[in-house]
């Protein structure tokens, strides 16, 4: 009993189970929407990109450098969008290319330069030490802010998740929710990069969202379950990387991949049939040839 | 009710051309949806049914001529059944509700949505299953609730995507038959196919287009070869049973 109350009684520990948490409880809120929208891709290159944003933002933004990446992800974020919508290049191709660079680009800037901020590692990994008072902040002003966008525009997110043709052609503008959603993704890529790291983060908002569609067939009850999932994984998955003594972001993922596990061999055949189509793209009348 | 459309013009298209950057799939398209109207657009794969159908949506724009539309037109489109994943995670309640999105703020819908809900159900004669999950439909439920979808947001155009692309005999009869109730009920209904008997056939007018319109009329004044081979690119044999035309290959042209 000692031995697991042993690391509550460090400050930056409980910091970190608080950041973890939260950010495991937002990624899987979010990746509900990543996930059935079939863009697990998206989270992935995006954190990559702004990862990129990350670095540049240190040497010129000093310290607002957070703010500078923010609106570097958000305009990776767009930039995506765009491409993959306006030309023949289709989106996987178009993230693989500005993700990538930006990606690229913020390794070239961290070795040229170094950092003031977080290591090398620990961006790419996750870290819970030198969380500060504003990253807690910033992660719970995210969190609510992600919340509040999702519950006042819930029926047209959900519309544009499962039919954007139709949506369009019922009035909703769709290229506005997908940005709207791109930016609340920009935003919470952001506010966990430094406890999951750049290269967890797509897990994150995809594990547990995939585990709660296996769990339940109600898009109301995988927003719920995906977001408990998440937080569950990120605070076993803290807890663990203490004992470990293994990067954060590498431990709540196992921790998510555990769980998927045991889910699988419960739920079996019928689990992994409702994830059936989770990757798939659709075209219709709407919006493509 | 002729289905031929004589009341007020909905939308009308005229010299329209369209198409997809440089290519242009409708060329000189000169036609209208009026109240009253119950049409069938006709053609192969690839010959612009479904850019046609855009047009009247609205959501492609033309590349030459205009179009013009009543005030406050109020469309519902109804997509082919393929296009959506079937296992996402919804009750056919949650789909049908989606159409009420422009409408609230809030997620969760009030007694009289819930209500205007399961009347539209019980009108498409799914009622029982509102609280099902999508994918335990069968085909001609599915159908029937994008049907429902379309119908709670009171369209008074109809706009429908191969509606019976892909399903069996008897849900073709039964669409056909809850189409021409509706359009009985006053509403305008467009809808592509490829389906010569099983389909155009049996509609108050067709539309026959490959990339411009070779022919419009009722089905005895379109469905003869001449025409078929105008839009389809082969010669097929008309025949009559029971007043409706009957469309055959013509092994002797084939051979």
């Amino acid at each position: 009993m000692t031995s697991i109350l042993e690391p509550l009684q460090f400050a930056f520990f409980q910091k970190g189970l608080l950041v973890a948490a939260l950010s495991g409880a937002l990624l899987g809120f979010i990746g509900v929407y990543i996930v059935l929208r079939g863009m697990s891709y998206i989270g992935h290159g995006l954190s990559h990109a702004i990862f990129g944003g990350f670095a540049a933002m240190q040497l010129f933004a000093a310290e607002l450098y957070v703010v500078g990446a923010g609106f570097w992800g958000v305009l990776s974020a767009i930039s995506i969008t765009a491409v993959a919508r306006r030309s023949r290049v289709g989106a996987d191709a178009a993230i693989g290319v500005i993700t990538t660079a930006s990606f690229a680009l913020g390794v070239a800037l961290f070795a040229k330069f170094g950092t003031s901020g977080p290591s090398f590692e620990n961006a790419l990994f996750g870290s819970i030490l030198g969380i500060s008072a504003a990253q807690i902040w910033g992660l719970v002003g995210v969190s609510l802010l992600t919340v509040a966008v999702v519950f006042l525009r819930y029926r047209v997110l959900l519309f544009t998740t499962f039919d954007p043709d139709v949506a369009q052609a019922s009035g909703v503008r769709v290229a506005r929710v997908e940005a709207l959603l791109m930016i609340i993704l920009s935003l919470a890529i952001l506010a966990t990069l430094t406890v999951i790291g750049v290269t967890l983060v797509a897990a994150m908002l995809v594990i547990p969202a995939v585990i709660a569609r296996m769990l339940t067939n109600s898009f109301g009850r995988m927003l719920a379950l995906s977001t408990g999932i998440g937080a569950l994984c990120g605070l076993v998955g803290m807890y663990l990387s203490y004992y470990a003594s293994v990067p954060s972001g590498t431990m709540i993922v196992l921790v998510g991949a555990a769980v998927f596990l045991v889910v699988l061999s419960i739920t079996g055949a019928r689990g992994l049939r409702r994830t059936a189509g989770l990757d798939s793209h659709r075209e219709s009348v709407g919006t493509a040839r | 009710m002729t289905g031929t459309g004589v009341g007020e013009a909905l939308v009308t298209l005229t010299d329209v051309s369209a198409g997809y950057g440089n290519t242009h799939v409708l060329h000189d398209i000169n036609f209208a949806v009026r109240e009253d109207q119950f049409t069938g657009i006709l053609g192969p794969s690839g010959a612009g049914k479904t850019t046609m159908l855009r047009l009247l949506l609205g959501s492609l724009k033309p590349q030459s001529g205009t179009i013009t539309r009543a005030p406050k037109l109020a469309v519902s489109y109804v997509p082919q059944l393929e296009t959506v994943d079937w296992n996402f995670p919804i009750t056919v309640f949650e789909c049908v509700l989606m159409s009420r999105t422009a409408r609230r703020i809030l997620p969760w819908a009030t007694p009289g949505e819930k209500a205007d809900v399961a009347s539209v159900l019980e009108r498409l004669g799914i009622g029982d299953l509102a609280h099902r999950h999508i994918r335990e439909l069968s085909g001609g439920q599915q159908q029937r609730m994008f049907l429902a979808r379309a119908l709670l947001r009171k369209p008074a155009m109809l706009l429908l995507d191969e509606p019976t692309s892909g399903v069996d005999f008897s849900t073709r009869h039964d669409v056909l038959h809850l189409l021409a109730d509706l359009h009985e009920d006053g509403m305008s209904i467009v809808l592509t196919t490829h389906d010569l008997n099983g389909m155009a056939a049996h509609l108050p007018h067709l539309v026959c287009v490959n990339h411009h319109v070779v022919a419009s009329g009722t089905p005895q004044e379109v469905i003869t070869p001449e025409v078929l081979e105008g839009t389809f690119g082969a010669r097929m044999e008309v025949l009559q049973h029971l007043g409706v035309p009957v469309v055959v290959d013509d092994s002797r042209a084939a051979g």
